[in-house]
């Protein structure tokens, strides 16, 4: 817990104290929120063949990051029928928005049981999240496999 | 008091048609007294991204489980969650959700375990409610505190445990999966790696019939002729032996054994919950690989 919040950016932070700061139910009112706020991804912005499928979801969501700068872009995409993972998607997204590739790949993966969620949502859905978390990462240490 | 039953389910010729809805009848019977709608789905927050007017949300996972051990909520815990749902002893329950309605059949398995007098299925669910159009909302209702009593639950008759199904083979047993699962190429669905077991197969003599095939393009039921030619002609069950169903955790062989059960009108149908989950990471429990059912252990 102490590890995680020392390398904890602050959007992240701020996220997490968002979600704390409610009663369990509100925090899945808040999910929803994200989920509805998961920008559309435009077409031709990530070439088909780029989408990285992330298995660890029930749901079929897939994530892209653009590394070609020192701010990476977190690209993700998940249907209207899976609000969850695009909920997780979600705050992913605008989590890692304006953060350097260090700064992400020094985000843990247990930053999803920081959430508070594990009433609402159930521990086994969000280890979804944390699959997204390390694909990100993998994606920016291994540029070749994008 | 009871509602009337949807005449257009006794048009298919099911054993209990009492226990399907249309989502023409629904529609027609929202909002009255002695109704509960019940939404259950895989995915937690669906519901709350649009549901039917007045629907209740109850999810399989953080509700409908004890919170630590493997199982089912008791009967004080299933009495408060109906309390807390508004939901009295003698209401009408219609249960919908997603995926085909393989987690609202999950629900309505375990409310049978406590016997909830009236129980349905939505024919086709959440899917074929929204395909045509019909209203929904994201209004979350506030029902008031309902009286339900504490009743026992019986797994005696529909529930089978690990234990249960080394002493059935010989009858029939369905493994509900899909193929790759039963073959034993897989230990998990494609897309839950997270819900795996540590071997690969099924159980000796199961038959395969994946869940699917008892259902329309459009998720309803097929008609009993064509569930009779599956289950039947292809499968062996015929309501002479007892029947147990199976697949990862218990979901999709619910939706099998609602229909066995309450389509096909066969008395003796036990789900097994514990199903590959439990059976594929057990200890010295025979399994067979392969596109064969296999042979009965010698015990």
């Amino acid at each position: 817990m102490s590890d995680s919040a020392a390398t904890l950016p602050q959007s992240l932070r701020s996220i997490q104290d968002d979600f704390l700061a409610l009663g369990v139910n509100d925090r899945l009112q808040l999910l929803l929120e994200f989920s509805d706020e998961l920008p559309e991804v435009p077409d031709g912005i990530v070439p088909e063949d780029a989408w990285e499928r992330v298995t660890e979801c029930q749901s079929p969501v897939f994530i892209h990051v653009d590394g070609a700068t020192d701010e990476p872009t977190v690209y993700a995409s998940a249907p209207a029928e899976a609000p969850t993972t695009r909920g997780f998607a979600s705050i992913l997204v605008q989590g890692f928005r304006g953060l350097n590739t260090d700064e992400i790949l020094a985000v843990p993966l247990d930053f999803p049981q920081s959430l508070g969620l594990e009433e609402a949502v159930s521990l086994l859905r969000l280890r979804g999240m944390a699959g997204m978390i390390w694909r990100i990462q993998r994606q920016l240490s291994q540029p070749a496999a994008g | 008091m009871p509602l009337p039953t949807d005449p257009s389910s006794a048009t298919h010729d099911y054993a209990h048609p009492e226990r399907l809805v249309s989502t023409e009848w629904l529609a027609e019977h929202l909002g009255t007294e002695g109704l509960v709608v019940v939404e259950s789905n895989e995915d937690v927050l669906l519901y709350d991204t649009g549901h039917i007017p007045g629907a209740v949300k109850i999810d399989w996972h953080t509700e409908l489980n004890d919170p630590v051990v493997r199982d089912y909520l008791n009967g004080e815990q299933f009495a408060a969650l109906m309390s807390a749902k508004g939901i009295s002893r003698d209401d009408t329950i219609v249960i919908y959700g997603d995926k085909s309605n393989w987690w609202a059949a999950y629900a309505l398995w375990v409310f049978s375990l406590f016997s909830h007098p009236d129980v349905r299925l939505l024919n086709g669910g959440r899917d074929k409610w929204i395909a045509e159009g019909r209203e929904t909302t994201r209004e979350v209702p506030a029902p008031q505190a309902a009286e339900y009593p504490v009743v026992a639950r019986h797994d005696e008759t529909l529930r089978a445990f690990k234990e249960d199904v080394l002493d059935h083979f010989g009858r029939p047993l369905i493994d509900v999966r899909s193929r790759e699962e039963y073959t034993g190429e897989r230990t998990h669905m494609p897309a839950y790696p997270e819900e795996g077991a540590l071997r690969g197969g099924h159980i000796p003599t199961a038959q395969s019939v994946p869940w699917a095939q008892a259902a329309n393009e459009d998720g309803t039921f097929k008609s009993l002729a064509d569930l009779k030619a599956v289950y039947t002609d292809q499968a062996g069950v015929d309501g002479s032996e007892p029947v147990i169903t199976y697949c990862r955790i218990g979901e999709r062989s619910s939706h099998t054994w609602f229909v066995l059960q309450h389509l096909m009108g066969i008395d003796n149908v036990k789900n097994y919950d514990g199903s590959w989950t439990e059976w594929g990471s057990a200890v010295r429990v025979p399994i067979a690989k392969g596109d064969e059912p296999g042979v009965a252990p010698g015990r």
